[in-house]
């Protein structure tokens, strides 16, 4: 069997006196979705983060198609082809829904201007809004700032613009915490979507009917180490919420 | 269930409806929902009810030209300061930046010697040098060394102001080649406009297009905005930073060698105020302490409302004192219009 796309082995980070993450593994393989869960501050966004290029991790290594990397920023992990939607969105609330997929990826202006640095505003506009049409995100207005739009809205936005640009994997931290029945619907679809693209995707949420329906494997956080994996044929509710609350220890860590 | 799943397909076309619906926005949808055009109706209200009090010695080219110059320094520092507020950061160095700009690049026309434009040339690398040097120590210390705008700033103007008066003792420096003064300082384009309005103007265009339709521009709305998204969207914040508070330190110094090249002197005693001044011009202008909104347009507006009441006051025969009282309210009135706006969205 290949190489698994993205793995964390034994990785450590801590907050001051807080200890996020205590040698917690992770493995997703390329084209398969992997739920991970955990309780309230179990450190799954920590991790994310970590394999984002925000944070650095005190210890442990992460390995992208079998190669120890360094993810010394976001720009490492997005050029590696990782893109997440945050937990809290990142949305620069002031700039409008296109401004916010293309931010940092700006659309230039053709010949001398754009050399100059012009950004094409109605381009962008043009794109991202077949983009949020393509995934059922209804904005009425697309040329206000994202501060004005709703909170599943905003989530629509930043799925949107994560997926735009992945190309091995994307971290979803509960990316439906805030949506509607049918944009929930959407966004599940559009995982197996991009999943079928055979792109990663890494779904974090608390909600565990969502998870046993997209994902392939389940990783369970407790307390910033990894305590358990499931097939989605082996788990059942009650193993995967043993394994969250201490219940049950499924696996033993023995590579350090 | 059934139901549920019945109503999805119809839901799920609603997005094309509505994504089809708003290519009705109009043009101007964006102007009127600024605060700037407001401002400016403000700023042409003042321009007609001071015509009306006073046909004859208000309304004239003279007049105009007057305000004009007084108000072109302010508003070289003014684009600058906008800059720095829409990353929600502060510059109180800009009028300690100019004198010491002015001061140093009057003691290089000094030292080179001569009335020609090669001299002239040298004061003005000199003044833009300056600005730009202490502009990238404001930079570094607020993108690097993390001490907040307000405290590094207001560190930077005690020591530009304090060594600007080391080096003179003090005294003002009047060294100031003829040529300039009489170009520069007091001519005129076509016998009409002051160069210094043309230059300040210049100035307000060129970077109003940089903040508003270049990459540049957007990155400094994006950083004003949210800090760690743009942080985490692969842009260096700390990079933009730096580039902003330089920019804002070389319009100061450029500010120094307008105003040398007006009065002929270096007037150090004169500028203790204009950061304020220009914090207010740019907030009135509808720029938000807050960062992530503001534009040039309302800063050239937020400039020439407090010079148009100063001077239609004096003309008026109002206490001129009265300008000072008035351009404080409607510093109040634009903050809280401000508050106001971001209530109303969250
Ligand atoms: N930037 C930070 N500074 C200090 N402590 C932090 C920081 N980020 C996370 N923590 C701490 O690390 C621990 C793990 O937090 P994390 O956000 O990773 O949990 P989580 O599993 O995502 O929880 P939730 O389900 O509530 O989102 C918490 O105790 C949290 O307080
Ligand atoms: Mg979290």
């Amino acid at each position: 069997m290949s190489e698994p796309i993205l793995e964390a082995r034994g990785i450590v980070k801590s907050f001051g006196r807080v200890r996020a993450l205590r040698g917690a593994s992770f493995t997703v393989e390329a084209g398969e979705v992997v739920a991970l869960v955990g309780d309230n501050g179990a450190g799954k966004s920590t991790l994310v983060k970590t394999l984002a290029g925000v944070h650095q991790p005190d210890a442990g290594e992460i390995r992208f198609a079998g190669e120890t990397v360094t993810l010394e920023s976001p720009v490492a992990a997005r050029q590696l082809g990782i893109e997440v939607v945050y937990q809290d969105l990142a949305l620069a609330a002031e700039l409008d829904p296109a401004g916010n997929l293309y931010l940092g990826q700006e659309i230039l202006r053709s010949g001398v201007l754009g050399r100059l640095g012009f950004i094409d505003k109605p381009e962008m506009r043009r794109r991202a809004d077949a983009s949020f049409a393509d995934l059922g995100v209804r904005i009425q207005d697309t040329g206000s700032p994202v501060a004005t739009m709703s909170g599943g809205q905003r989530q629509g936005i930043a799925v949107c613009r994560a997926v735009t640009w992945a190309s091995k994997v994307v971290f979803m931290d509960e990316p439906t915490a805030a949506l509607g029945v049918v944009q929930t619907r959407n966004v599940l679809d559009l995982i197996k979507r991009v999943r079928d693209r055979g792109i990663a995707v890494v779904l974090i949420s608390h909600n565990m009917p969502e998870v046993l329906e997209v994902a392939d494997r389940i990783e369970v956080l407790r307390l910033g180490e990894r305590v358990a994996r499931f097939t989605r044929d082996q788990a059942t509710l009650e193993q995967i919420i043993g394994a969250m609350t201490g219940a049950i220890r499924h696996e033993e860590e023995t590579a350090r | 269930m059934s139901s549920a799943s019945q109503q999805l397909p119809s839901d799920a076309e609603a997005p094309d409806e509505a994504i089809d619906g708003e290519e009705a926005r109009p043009w101007w949808a964006a102007l009127v929902a600024s605060q700037s055009i407001w401002i400016g109706l403000i700023l042409v209200g003042l321009i007609i009810a001071f015509s009306i009090l006073r046909p004859a010695s208000f309304v004239s080219v003279a007049n105009g030209r007057n305000i004009a110059t007084d108000a072109a320094v302010l508003l070289v520092l003014a684009v600058g300061q906008t800059f720095v507020i829409i990353t929600a950061g502060i510059d109180l160095s800009v009028g300690a930046v100019l004198v010491f700009s002015g001061v140093l690049a009057t003691r290089g026309m000094s030292a080179v010697g001569g009335n020609g434009w090669g001299t002239i040339l040298v004061g003005l690398a000199i003044a833009l040098g300056c600005g730009l040097g202490w502009g990238l120590i404001n930079g570094f210390l607020v993108a690097k060394a993390k001490i907040g705008a307000l405290i590094a700033t207001l560190g930077t103007f005690g020591m530009a102001l304090g060594l600007a008066q080391v080096v003179t003792g003090g005294v003002d420096q009047s060294d100031v080649p003829s040529k300039l003064v009489n170009t520069i300082g007091n001519g005129r384009l076509f016998g009409e406009i002051p160069w210094l309005v043309v230059i300040a103007f210049v100035v307000a265009l060129v970077f109003g297009v940089l903040l508003a339709a270049t990459r540049f521009g957007r990155h400094t709305f994006a950083v004003g905005s949210n800090e760690e998204a743009t942080r985490r969207a692969g842009i260096s914040v700390d990079r933009q930073l730096l580039k902003v508070y330089a920019l804002a330190g070389a319009l100061s110094g450029l500010a120094g060698f307008l105003s040398v090249a007006r009065f002929a002197t270096t007037t150090i005693a004169g500028h203790a105020t204009d950061n304020l001044q220009s914090i207010t011009a740019v907030v009135i202008g509808g720029t938000s302490l807050f960062g992530g909104i503001g534009s040039i347009l309302g800063s050239v507006f937020g400039v020439f409302i407090p010079a148009v009441l100063q001077n239609g006051f004096v003309i008026t025969g109002v206490q001129p004192f009265w300008q000072q009282v008035a351009v404080g309210a409607v510093l109040i009135a634009a903050v809280y219009l401000d508050q106001l706006r971001r209530r109303r969205r969250q």
